[in-house]
């Protein structure tokens, strides 16, 4: 096991990454950016009064396709030229969304501001860990503590500039990550939480957990998709139950969790295919199924968030 | 990092000389003879101390692993691959071999197994030699220990912080470190054909190297779906990716598993997909998976 350093300075502290005995750890890069220094929530307050909209994108198993709804969510958004829209990948260790988004290889600049984030389209903007390894196969092991410094890190120094849509990729499950991200939101108002499943039981057990932790940190939950639903054969246009929805799907878990269904996307081999080149799906296949069952969800989205809103500004002019 | 699943292959006898202090697993104590429940986690308790399953014995021949001849971790970068899936088809797969196989599940957010194997909500219990590990049958061929049957609630949310639980990476490198002692086979990666989850493995694969942690091979899950009513094979999930992968690392290339309604549903509803559906599509593929692996740990004995 490849051990920190012998004289690591801590990630903590302001020499963190740039001393003699930090070359060669895979972890220089990242320190030396200064992850490891403690900001202040107020701080973070105060950059994110910016950002009109704050939208987390959860699932409590990791491999229904959430990255690729965040992706897709940002793209969707950003159709309209006249609203800002920004993507936070915060899955520290396993930052899938430089490759969907076709920037990988993309560095983060520095200016007076902060962090630029990489701009796919002029209203699109992107930041992710992935943009800060050296290689693409370089490994993050990091612990708790640097995670949480990266987390409020790219919060609090990412130059997002005017913001409508703010949206958070997070890692599968109830880690480190989320709670840090709730945490440092939770001053600056989330407007809630999507919640990505497939229809299959051993995918809504670990939704189910991840809806408990959104009603015990209190954060609201706007709705549930239920990806990967359904196949139909290219062929002979037969559907297939590739997942099969064994206890009802997500159908009948938000009935009982008395939670909106925000709608049910088809498999489509094109969706796989555009992620690794990179690509918008919707764009790509625009007649295909699961590209309107994005636009009713991305819809629904920005209704609710609009609520939001209007339910707010009636509470400050009451 | 996403966390992995062990595979422990038991010999049917403790190597000789090897005797420890009570291995109820091997003596078909079963469950009777250890009267000690061990409660389960209130989630205000689940986010104490962190659980270990075992501590890095300074003698391996002496401790609670003893009489584990083959250590197999299936890791992949990427949550969602199949990892849990392929770590349970593996297990019944080599229990047909007439193997004794034990799982860990460290999957400490998202613990999956005891559902898979239809064992979800019991109990374990406590003797004096450890914890007994939840006996899968009647033969206790298949072991498992994970903590979900530590959960009070199966929907509460297990929320771990900090250094008690030391995020995932943590699970990782607290595994392999227990288990080096052990002189683990090998690690099995599980990816799907797409480049994103590729780019994933790719970084447990480097993982791997910087641990010395050998790599087995790679194996490729949802790799294909071939329609029920017209036989056309469609790749929903790109394809190439494991291939390319194992190129890439320069380790063999041990198969793809193809999506199978079958397979999933046989998970879902714990049922033993290998006894049950010898002609589904998927089946194939995990037998030659599992051959390799057993042509693997022989030569590792020789």
């Amino acid at each position: 096991m490849e051990e920190v350093p012998h004289d690591c300075p801590g990630a903590d502290s302001a020499q963190a990454g740039r001393v003699a005995s930090c070359q060669g750890c895979p972890n220089q890069l990242l320190c030396a950016s200064g992850a490891g220094t403690a900001p202040d929530p107020e701080e973070i307050k105060e950059k994110m009064k910016t950002v009109k909209h704050k939208i987390l994108v959860l699932s409590g198993k990791g491999g229904v396709g959430k990255s690729t709804f965040s992706a897709h969510l940002a793209h969707g958004l950003a159709e309209d030229e006249n609203t800002q829209i920004a993507l936070l990948d915060i899955d520290i260790c396993g930052p899938s969304i430089p490759k969907i988004m076709g920037l990988e290889g993309e560095q983060v600049h520095q200016s007076g501001s902060g962090w630029s984030p990489v701009y796919v389209e002029d209203n699109l903007g992107v930041m992710s860990v992935g943009f800060l390894l050296s290689s693409p196969d370089d490994a993050v092991i990091w612990r708790g503590p640097k995670k949480n410094g990266m987390i409020k890190q790219f919060l609090r120094d990412v130059d997002w500039g005017e913001v409508d849509y703010l949206i958070v990729d997070t890692p599968p499950g109830t880690s480190d990550e989320h709670l840090s991200v709730v945490q440092y939101l939770a001053a600056a108002h989330i407007d809630g939480a999507v919640i990505i499943t497939t229809p299959q039981e051993v995918a809504l057990q670990d939704v189910r957990k991840e809806i408990s932790f959104c009603r015990k940190v209190k954060l609201p939950v706007i709705g549930v998709v239920e990806n990967m639903s359904g196949f139909i054969c290219p062929k002979c246009k037969k559907e297939s139950q590739i997942f099969p929805p064994t206890t009802g799907g997500a159908e009948v878990m938000c009935q009982e969790l008395k939670l909106p269904l925000l709608g049910r996307v088809p498999l489509d081999p094109h969706i796989g295919k555009s992620c690794d080149k990179g690509q918008s799906f919707m764009s790509e296949a625009p007649d295909s199924p699961a590209t309107l069952a994005y636009r009713s969800i991305i819809q629904k989205i920005q209704e609710f968030c609009s609520l939001h809103q209007s339910k707010e500004e009636n509470l400050l002019s009451s | 990092m996403h966390p992995s699943q062990v595979l422990l292959l038991w010999s049917r006898r403790p190597p000789p000389g090897s005797r420890s202090r009570g291995r109820p697993r091997q003596e078909n104590k079963g469950q009777r003879d250890c009267p000690r429940p061990i409660p389960r986690l209130s989630p205000a308790a689940a986010a104490g101390p962190a659980v270990t399953y075992f501590t890095p014995q300074e003698k391996p021949e002496c401790g609670n692993l003893a009489g584990v001849r083959h250590i197999i971790l299936i890791l992949s970068g990427k949550g969602g691959v199949g990892k849990s899936t392929i770590s349970t088809e593996l297990a019944l797969a080599l229990r047909h071999a007439g193997k004794k196989v034990g799982i860990l599940d460290v999957d400490l957010c998202g613990p999956s197994i005891p559902r898979m194997l239809q064992v979800q909500g019991r109990a374990v219990h406590q003797c004096d030699s450890g914890w007994v590990p939840v006996f899968v049958d009647q033969e206790q061929s298949i072991a498992l220990m994970s903590v979900g049957f530590l959960l009070e609630k199966p929907d509460e949310a297990v929320v771990w912080r900090g250094p008690k639980k030391n995020g995932t990476s943590d699970e990782h490198i607290a595994t392999l470190e227990a288990l080096r002692p052990y002189k683990p086979l090998g690690a099995l990666v599980v990816t799907t054909p797409q480049a994103v989850s590729v780019g994933d493995v790719r970084r447990e694969l480097t993982f791997c190297r910087k641990t010395g942690l050998q790599v087995m091979g790679v194996v490729e899950n949802m790799s294909s779906f071939v329609c029920p009513h017209c036989a056309e094979c469609t790749n929903i999930f790109s394809r190439g990716g494991g291939e390319e992968l194992a190129r890439h690392a320069g380790v063999p290339f041990l198969g793809s598993v193809p999506l199978d309604p079958e397979l999933t549903r046989s998970l879902e509803e714990g049922r033993d997909f290998i006894q049950e559906f010898p002609k589904s599509p998927a089946f194939p593929a995990l037998i030659s998976i599992t051959q390799k692996i057993l042509d693997r740990a022989l030569a590792q004995l020789s």
